[in-house]
């Protein structure tokens, strides 16, 4: 099997580990993994800001990275949902019939990374070893736009040593949105704060999420109480072998 | 009322900044959400349900103009009369005139958003006529002299305490206690009398259906059908994308909207009457059909998904901000998501250019819509047009999406523009760049910033790639 790393601006300027930690567990499962590399970002913040249809080179450049690829994985919930569920119609609403039908031929192969463990392969137990108490944040668009559901929970589950803890309000959204965290700073640090409680509840060493955006402003929060919780992308628990965090 | 390019941000911070508020709204909102959750639970297709709504709903906009003329004539022909507004004051301006005509300087009124988006109790007030509110609720807010903060539990924002010290100072009864079934007694004293005085009734409508002329009033307490039973005069305001094609179309909307509205499996008191009847109810019967913006909406093909909407305010109970700051933040008529998206298309996008980014979209609203409103794409649609159509972006926010957008479509500059950001390791975690004004400082605010790695992945890919790291 093989397939391309779809990594996103985000995960390769400021997250590399996450990166490393998918072709890692990837590669200890056989998959063959390529980088095409003229991939650079999915262009979802300006579209959630308005700027939807400056988007057409984005989109070109989405598409010609990946046409190829037999299956494109991407650690991140959030820029999984901008291919599958955005592309095809930006596409269509710039009058390029046929890119639409590339892009969607794509994203009909975009797997963010637990649906692709968990559905393309069919494995649950990625053979991770990670003796921590973790807690899981469900992100807003991995839930609700692409639906991974239980897989997350499932793959943390299957990992040696773990201890699962469940998030109160699991589902409900950190505040982050992209520029909403800057745009309407009091709001989105108000429910950071909510967020932040709850994960403080359940007594955790880790909280994970599988959307490094989200932990990133997670992060932020927990780094400035010094509340000795660290964040850790899905994929750097699935490809933990035992280490301390 | 024009909030300007800094509404909602600076409302919400206000309102963050009341416990006392965040407290009545979260126990509140959670309280309607688990009701929901367990009567939505009971009906084993409700996805399909949602689907038959979504469908009735998209048919019925996509050929309004020929339902809203059968709605007419099945009015005209049951003995009412059809009234068409334009917009907010010539609604107001209909409902003065009908009133002045009889004489008539006081009505009794149904809880109605559609006449709270008019302002009509202010409109009518400048006229001299009061119209009293009769839901319990809707007359706390009049009492307060304030607003409703939520389109189905408008004072949602008050405890029961702050409604007890409300009653006490403006009835008189400095004993009262704050047992609901004392507070509804005290105001059921008051609104008796008034109900047998009022020779007009005012409502709104939930729904109209074409086919018969009949008008659906939903509600709990049941003073919504003294409004259209006692008076001799009935006067229903509804917006025009309130009609139905047909009678049977309810079987789907009265399933959806007390179970979405309150998680309850009916209403107590669902109302549905057809035109005048001699010697039964009002002699006379006007129907307001209100534009107020509504064909505006209508020209936007994305946009007017927003018309399908029934209020039943689910959405504002499933959104995490609308339940940290509430329905005032919003300075509209309509709050919460579906404020955010209709308020803007109503009163046009220069007048709320900020609803539409009072969101994370996390897209918990469009969850729970039972019409299947797509509300965080409608937020994003919106937001396209307040920077396109507006000048609420500023100059400078447009040059930096461009020039980041411009790095972005090219490897060449995309890498550059890494290798840039490495060398702003040191500088982006000085005390100077948090305090500058701009986003750094709005995120620096209560988080850290990220550190900047040494090495990009696609750095550490090509290391890999030739032999240097594992
Ligand atoms: S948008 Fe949907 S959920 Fe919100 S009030 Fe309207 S019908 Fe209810």
């Amino acid at each position: 099997m093989r397939a391309a790393l779809f990594i996103t601006c985000l995960g390769d300027t400021l997250f590399p580990e996450v990166g490393v930690a998918t072709v890692r567990i990837l590669e200890r499962l056989g998959v063959e993994v390529d980088f095409p590399l003229e991939q650079t970002c999915c262009g979802q913040m300006h579209f959630s800001s308005g700027y939807g249809r400056d988007l057409l080179p984005l989109v070109r450049r989405f598409a010609a990275a990946f046409t190829d690829a037999p299956a494109i994985v991407t650690p991140s919930g959030s820029c999984a949902a901008m291919v599958v569920a955005h592309y095809p119609r930006l596409a269509r609403r710039f009058g390029d019939e046929r890119l639409a039908a590339e892009v969607e031929a794509i994203a009909a192969r975009v797997y963010e990374l637990s649906q692709f463990l968990t559905d393309a392969l069919g494995v649950e137990d990625v053979g991770a070893h990670f003796p921590h108490r973790v807690t899981y944040h469900a992100s807003c668009h991995a839930t609700r736009m692409i639906h991974v559901g239980g897989a997350p929970l499932r793959l943390l589950r299957a990992v040696r040593g773990i201890e699962v803890v469940e998030l109160p309000d699991a589902a409900t959204c950190c505040g982050f949105g992209g520029t909403f965290s800057v745009n309407n700073a009091a709001m989105s640090s108000a429910m950071l704060t909510d967020k932040i409680s709850h994960i403080l509840a359940t007594q955790s060493e880790v909280v994970t999420a599988p959307d490094r955006s989200c932990l990133m402003h997670i992060d932020g929060g927990l780094r400035r109480l010094n509340a000795g919780v660290r964040v850790m992308h899905l994929a750097e628990i699935l490809a933990a072998d035992g280490d301390a965090p | 009322m024009r909030p300007g390019a800094d509404g909602f941000p600076r409302a919400a911070a206000v309102a963050l900044a009341d416990p006392q508020l965040r407290r009545n709204l979260r126990r509140a909102t959670r309280t309607i959400r688990g009701n929901r959750e367990a009567a939505v639970a009971e009906i084993t297709d409700w996805e399909g349900l949602r689907d038959q709504a979504a469908w009735i709903k998209h048919e019925l906009l996509s050929s309004l103009d020929t339902h809203l003329e059968r709605l007419e004539a099945s009015v005209t022909a049951a003995g009412g009369r059809v009234h068409w507004a334009r917009d907010g004051d010539e609604a107001c301006a209909l409902v003065g005139d009908l009133m002045h005509s009889r004489g008539a300087r006081e009505a009794i009124k149904m809880k109605s958003l559609t006449t709270d988006e008019i302002g009509l109790d202010h409109a009518l007030e400048l006229r001299g006529i009061t119209a009293w509110e009769t839901d319990l609720a809707e007359m706390i807010v009049q009492l307060a002299h304030d607003r409703p903060s939520h389109i189905v539990v408008p004072a949602i924002h008050m405890s029961r305490g702050e409604i007890r010290d409300l009653f006490a100072r403006s009835f008189g009864l400095p004993g009262l206690t704050d047992d609901p079934v004392e507070l509804t007694a005290a105001a059921r004293q008051v609104m008796r009398e008034r109900f047998l005085r009022a020779k007009v009734g005012i409502t709104g409508a939930n729904f109209a259906v074409a086919e018969s002329g009949t008008i659906v009033l939903v509600e709990s307490e049941g003073n919504g059908r003294m409004c259209n039973t006692l008076p001799p005069t009935l006067i229903s305001i509804m917006g025009i994308e309130k009609v139905l094609p047909r009678l049977v179309d309810l079987t789907v909307m009265l399933r959806l909207l007390p179970r979405s509205a309150v998680g309850a499996r009916m209403s107590s008191y669902v109302t549905l009457f057809t035109g005048v009847h001699e010697g039964d109810g009002p002699s006379e019967f006007h129907l307001i059909l209100l534009d107020n913006g509504r064909t505006r909406a209508l020209a936007d093909p994305v946009g007017r998904e927003a018309l399908r909407c029934i209020r039943c305010g689910a959405c504002l109970n499933a959104c995490p901000v609308y339940e940290h700051v509430g329905g005032h933040a919003y300075q509209a008529p309509y709050p919460g998501p579906i404020g955010s998206i209709i308020s803007p298309q109503l009163a046009g996008m220069h007048e709320h250019p900020t609803l539409p980014f009072a969101s994370s979209l996390c897209g918990a609203c469009a969850e729970v819509c039972p019409v299947r409103i797509d509300i965080p794409k409608l937020l994003v649609h919106l937001r396209e047009r307040v920077v396109t159509e507006t000048d609420a972006e500023s100059v400078t926010e447009r040059v930096a999406m461009r020039m980041l957008l411009r790095t972005l479509s090219d490897r060449r500059r995309y890498q550059a523009g890494q290798r840039a950001l490495r060398l702003a390791r040191r500088p982006l975690r000085s005390q100077l760049a948090r305090t500058l004004p701009g986003p750094l400082a709005a995120w620096s605010s209560v988080r850290e910033l990220p550190e900047i790695p040494q090495q990009t992945f696609r750095e550490w890919w090509a290391a890999r790639a030739s032999g240097g790291t594992q």
